[in-house]
């Protein structure tokens, strides 16, 4: 698509004060739209966009933002990508709040990078279940500016006072003269006004959209394959690639014993030595996978101190051995009372050790890339990303020009869940830039399932040692916990040695149970493995660790763990709302074993978690059948504290309850030799169709701030499960994933 | 080789033994059947071969000269998978979307061989993998399609 920018420059802007630009451009255009707003001559125009993103804060900018076309449909520029999490709808339901426009009639679109889309303090990444709450007070300030100045036009245009005219959704109205103005009519003659220096929001009890069960936007190109993901980019001219990566990080190709035959297989074009890989240019993708993968290759042994080569003795078990093997204090992360003093003193104390293995993404759109030099020396790229200026800023490294000369294009999502972020070894984008660059073609790049199971980052696997001590009663008085592994986060912003990696030790940390007593700490062990975040990040393990030795605890202090937390929330009156809801939610707390309909005895489990800003509480029912587990039904109560579209939580709960059930139950990477024994979903199982519980969700608004909704309903699943399994089962489950496990049942 | 798709012939210059997938999507520029596993796993590239749902990845070309060939691009075309969008749409189905041009060929396989699929039906055809858990509006929707 062919952008004209349509900036004017701005005059400088204070932070504070997000909207007191004096002039600006307001209306730009869409390829096949009318020109509208203020157009500026090619030559100055980069100066001029320079001169205005350096004025405004990031979020303020509207025509960075927000189009307007002639039929008043507004063309909107996301700062978030969508990936099935539903942003680009609540970006159109936030902003047509404001602005009053209908939601469905905005077309939202990954922005491309710039200083405006950096709504995160400065930077921007679509993560951390993150989007909406960084960006909630700036869009809807965005809207009503915009709305500021459309009425501002009109009142011009109709010679009347601005105080007369009000707005109906897509035009503004002169109630006194009967007469309208669609906002597609009065689009131009706004984008010369000054942006008003105050707004006026809606009161939220006005709310057309915001809060409501608005459709979303990708829903019908998504069910007849009209969706563009990345894999589906074409470009003019452009030939295929495939690769094949050394079979452990940090190898080489060496010899290509039959290179020349395979340069002469129909279609193939070329064939390349890449860092760590093998490459063939072909004219179809199916010609360049069958020619790579016929590539006889000798991999040369990683070089002496090659960062992150994969040792080729690394196995799971080992690593998980070595973990456990790792004793100590470790590093306190978060500290209450004495948690020595307390538990020398108990009455009695509970020991136990939990684990989690490595998980792949599993994403099922395979990673790709197109990458096209054009004639004026740019870079195009079409990428799977999480974050298009950090991928600007790496893509410019690899191809050795200024990162302004990198276009990304950031298209829809196959499904992410952590694992589109920078993440050098993993991405194909790299390769597609050396390789367009030596045939001198756009090249379009895809690794098969299986390089990508072999190049995905993973889970960090972990270990945890719990000890609790409780009083003659039973009653908790002290936790220590320590963490032993790695997390995601220090692998790739850097860490402390001193201090502890947030992301290893979240919902071991941060619980929300009054107990007097508590020292959490971790010891780093590095993960030979490429570590990234998955989806809920730390909390993903570490709840199922945590909230499962609640239960232990629960039952060592012979105390009903419902009843339990009760007691213990009895002083945070939202947690206690919430423990009670997902109760009522699923038809009364009850334990178990009960015997159900259809003759199966059933268990169930609860568990709480408060990840990325909302409160969570879960309820899993469970039964087992030649001793795996089944898992009937999911209750959730979720507390964002305040929310935009429900039913799209309801769906973002119902994924991230598949995805918990699904690694609490089937999923495992198992390295041996260096090498990953699954190389595509038939060695590596995820949840299928009839492994899938039906799930309730009940959300409520505290009107706390508001949280995330892509992850918090992940972290309460496996443990959930768990602890419904430790009332059925002679055996309590401390180690995942639950199917390695042949669970007995205990006598009736 | 000569394929029929949607209802059009279409001539392609390929090694015979090349998967179907490869052919919408690389020969023909028909990307709206998607890539996967390539092993049978997950269903992304579920298309219809004389009205039954196949998996294209591991489909040769070879092997469906002669057949009717019915891909995602054509599904409005047909009573039935309008039937299937429309449910789709209402119970607002995909999510990352990835899967989905696949499960609404499933489905709308089943519908035209069993217009009234009981619960254990649907379950037993739509087996394609969604990574985004979306299997409780699949069902729901197919409920509704059969209702339609
Ligand atoms: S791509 Fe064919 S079944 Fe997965
Ligand atoms: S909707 Fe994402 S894989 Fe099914």
């Amino acid at each position: 698509m062919n952008q004209i920018h349509t900036d004017v420059p701005g005059n400088a802007a204070s932070h504070d004060k997000p909207f007191n630009i004096s002039r600006r451009g307001f209306l730009g255009t869409v390829a096949g739209a009318l020109v509208l707003g203020v157009a500026v001559p090619g030559a100055i125009r980069p100066a001029l966009a320079q001169a205005a993103a350096a004025a405004a804060a990031p979020g303020t900018r509207v025509p960075a933002f927000i189009e307007i076309r002639p039929d008043s449909t507004v063309f909107f520029r996301s700062a978030f990508i969508e990936g099935g999490q539903g942003i680009f709808t609540a970006m159109a339901q936030i902003v047509g709040e404001e602005l009053d426009v209908d939601p469905a009639n905005f077309v939202v679109e990954a922005a491309p990078p710039g200083p405006d889309y950096g709504l995160i303090g400065g930077y921007r990444f679509t993560g951390g279940s993150f989007s909406v709450r960084s960006s909630y007070d700036l869009m809807r300030k965005l809207g009503a500016s915009a709305r500021g100045m459309l009425l501002q036009a009109a009142a011009e245009r109709l010679s009347v006072p601005v105080a007369e005219l009000s707005t109906e959704p897509g035009r503004v109205m002169h109630a006194a003269s009967g007469r309208s103005l669609a906002y597609g009519e009065i689009a131009e003659a706004a984008a010369r006004l000054p942006v008003p220096e105050t707004v006026t929001l809606r009161e939220p009890k006005d709310f057309r959209w915001i809060g409501k069960p608005v459709e979303r936007l990708d829903i019908r190109a998504k069910s007849t394959g009209k969706t563009q993901y990345a894999i589906d980019t074409k470009v003019e001219n452009m030939l295929y690639a495939a690769v094949q990566h050394s079979p452990r990080l940090g190898g080489e190709p060496g010899s290509l014993a039959n290179e020349a035959e395979v340069k002469v297989r129909k279609g193939v074009h070329s064939v390349h030595r890449l860092p760590g890989a093998v490459a063939v240019v072909a004219d179809s993708w199916w010609r360049a996978r069958m020619a790579v993968e016929a590539l006889q290759v000798t991999w040369t042994e990683p070089a002496a101190g090659t960062a992150h080569a994969m040792p080729a003795d690394f196995s799971s078990a080992g690593h998980m051995e070595k973990l456990k093997a790792t004793t100590g204090d470790g590093v306190v992360f978060e500290e209450q009372g004495d948690a020595a003093a307390a538990l020398s003193s108990a009455a009695k104390v509970v020991e136990a050790t939990y684990d989690a293995p490595h998980l792949v993404h599993g994403q099922l759109e395979p990673p790709s890339a197109v990458a096209r030099w054009n004639e004026d020396g740019t870079l195009e790229l079409w990428i799977p990303n999480q974050a298009p200026e950090m991928f600007q800023g790496d893509a410019a490294k690899v191809a050795d020009i200024a990162p302004e000369k990198v276009i990304i294009h950031s298209p829809m999502l196959g499904g992410f869940f952590g694992r589109h972020f920078l993440y050098q070894s993993a991405n194909p984008y790299p390769q597609a830039i050396l390789l367009a660059k030596a045939i001198g073609r756009p090249i379009k790049l895809v690794w098969s399932r299986e390089e990508e199971f072999l190049r995905d980052t993973l889970r960090p696997m972990g270990v945890v040692r719990f000890r609790a001590g409780l009083d003659q009663d039973g009653n908790p008085t002290a936790v220590s916990a320590v963490a032993v592994g790695e997390g995601a986060t220090g692998r790739w912003f850097g860490r402390q040695p001193d201090k502890v990696d947030s992301s290893a030790v979240e919902g071991i940390a941060g619980k929300i149970y009054a107990i007097p007593n508590k020292r959490i700490a971790q010891i780093h062990v590095d993960d030979p493995a490429i570590i990234g975040f998955w989806r809920s990040v730390g909390h993903s393990m570490n709840d199922f660790f945590s909230e499962t030795f609640f239960d232990e605890m629960a039952d060592a202090g012979r105390k009903d763990p419902y009843e339990l937390r009760l007691e213990l929330l009895k002083d945070s009156a939202r947690h206690h709302t919430l423990l009670q809801a997902v109760a009522e939610l699923s038809g009364g707390w009850k334990r178990g074993p009960f015997a159900a309909e259809d003759g199966t005895r059933r268990a169930r489990g609860l568990a709480m978690a408060s990840p990325f800003g909302s409160e969570v509480a879960t309820i899993a029912e469970v039964s087992l059948s030649d001793g795996q587990v089944v898992v009937h039904d999911v209750w959730v109560a979720i507390d964002p504290g305040s929310i935009v579209n429900p039913r799209v939580i309801e769906h973002q709960v119902n994924s991230a309850v598949a995805l918990g059930v699904s690694s609490a139950l089937l999923e495992e990477v198992v390295y041996i030799d260096g090498l990953p024994q699954a190389r595509n979903y038939d060695g590596y199982p995820i949840l299928t169709p009839d492994m899938m519980p039906r799930v309730h969700v009940r959300i409520i608004e505290s009107g706390a701030p508001i949280g995330g909704i892509g992850e918090p309903g992940l972290p309460g699943v496996p443990p959930a499960i768990a602890n419904a399994v430790a009332v059925l089962a002679t055996e309590r489950p401390r180690s995942l994933p639950l199917s390695k496990t042949t669970f007995e049942e205990k006598k009736a | 080789m000569e394929l029929n798709i949607n209802g059009i012939r279409q001539e392609v210059d390929i090694e015979a033994d090349t998967p179907l997938l490869w052919a919408l999507r690389d020969t023909l520029g028909m990307t709206g059947t998607k890539y996967g596993c390539g092993v049978a796993q997950c269903g992304a590239c579920t298309v219809l071969v004389d009205g039954q749902p196949t998996r294209s990845c591991v489909t040769t070309v070879d092997t469906v000269v002669g057949t009717q060939i019915t891909t995602i691009e054509a599904i409005t075309d047909d009573p039935v998978g309008r039937k299937v969008v429309e449910a789709w749409v209402v119970n607002q189905v995909p999510q990352c979307g990835y899967c989905q041009s696949g499960q609404v060929m499933a489905a709308t396989a089943l519908l035209k061989e069993t217009p009234q699929p009981t619960d254990d039906g649907i379950a037993a055809a739509m087996v394609n993998l969604c990574r985004c858990g979306t299997y409780n509006a699949i069902a729901a929707a197919v409920r509704d399609a059969a209702q339609a």
